[in-house]
């Protein structure tokens, strides 16, 4: 029981940082897999709707393995949110609690803000360019850039390729520009 | 005009024209059980370390907490580290075939792209191993979330050819 309780508190950033990392030599010597998140949802289309397009014609069966890995993360999702689940909020930053209270956010119990993200404001305009706009850039965007937080972040700087570097950075500076001169007024809709 | 089919996806091998890494080894589709369980590990970990909170990835676009730069920082330095005594050991996959690395053409859709999925990053606080984390969570919207990626993903593809790289 200690062991559960233990594991159920969120994990310190150099526990879990190191571990992510890890991920990238474990997929390597199971089976000379590149680490990589985002191409899983290229093989989904490949799959269901390649409608003949070149960028969808590959042997996505060699791939497949992507697709587990993914559906091993919703497991996990399930698992950590039942056998480990924290009672706890979420503790957040109080300069960003004041900020996000005025918008209406209070609601900490879950780690994304179920004040905003819920099938009732889906069709809302803030939740519409949130939920539907924002994963479509994250889909879009991902592509265009060649990966992700995983495929560059994490692989390609642990490779040392200067394309994930400026990936990185481009990503990063897309997140200040939204997060601090459009999520704003976005939150206010 | 030559036309150049240029691999920019750092993600999929078998479109890599000089990739020679295809195993000769054919293995029964069972044997990706073993990614099943790695994505397990990689989704617990996301979750129990906040990654995949949106309130995490706002602190971090807003420098008011050290976390994610924390996690980011660290892995990269133990992938960095591992993909260096790869190299040195030459270590091999537990089939006893060579471990290959690939070099990353520049192109400027890391600049666009980059910015395009950051926005997106912002918004949605999730990339993509998140998203399907948050649903394992029970965020059953995040699903459409998801839907909508995958929708982005394929008019990528649908346009690809008429976009700057």
């Amino acid at each position: 029981m200690k062991m559960l309780e233990w594991l159920s508190q969120p994990w310190p950033w150099y526990v879990a940082g190191p571990l992510i990392g890890l991920t990238v030599p474990l997929l390597l010597i199971l089976g000379n897999k590149t680490f990589g998140i985002s191409s899983s949802m290229r093989h989904l289309c490949a799959i269901c709707l390649p409608s003949k397009i070149s960028y969808f014609q590959y042997d996505w069966k060699k791939e497949i393995w992507n697709l587990f890995f993914v559906v091993g993360i919703i497991l996990g999702g399930v698992i950590s949110s039942t056998l480990l689940a924290d009672p706890n909020p979420v503790q957040i930053n109080p300069a960003l609690a004041k900020e996000l209270h005025q918008y209406g956010i209070s609601n900490y119990n879950q780690l994304i803000p179920v004040d905003i993200f819920n099938w009732q404001t889906l069709l809302s305009v803030k939740g519409f360019i949130m939920m539907i706009g924002g994963g479509f850039l994250v889909g879009f965007g991902t592509r265009y850039a060649g990966g992700c937080t995983s495929g560059h972040s994490i692989t390609g700087l642990s490779n040392l390729q200067w394309a994930s570097f400026v990936a990185t950075v481009c990503f990063m500076i897309g997140g200040f520009i939204a997060a601090n001169l459009f999520l704003p007024f976005i939150l206010k809709m | 005009m030559q036309t150049k089919e240029l691999n920019t996806d750092f993600e999929v091998r078998s479109l890599d024209a000089m990739c020679f890494n295809e195993s000769e080894l054919t293995h029964p589709w069972w044997f990706n059980f073993k990614y099943l369980f790695a994505g397990i590990i990689f989704g617990i970990i996301l979750i129990k370390a906040q990654v995949i909170s949106w309130f995490r990835i706002q602190e971090m676009f807003r420098l008011q907490s050290f976390h994610m730069y924390g996690v980011i920082g660290s892995a990269v330095v133990t992938g960095v580290s591992s993909i260096f005594i790869i190299k040195k050991f030459k270590i091999k996959t537990i089939y006893g075939e060579e471990i290959k690395f690939y070099p990353k053409e520049f192109s400027k859709g890391q600049i666009y792209g980059g910015l395009l999925f950051g926005f997106g990053w912002a918004l949605t606080g999730a990339c993509p191993g998140p998203l399907f984390a948050q649903i394992g969570t029970g965020a059953t919207v995040i699903a459409v979330t998801l839907l909508s990626a995958i929708a982005g993903t394929w008019v990528y593809g649908w346009l690809s050819k008429k976009l700057p790289h």
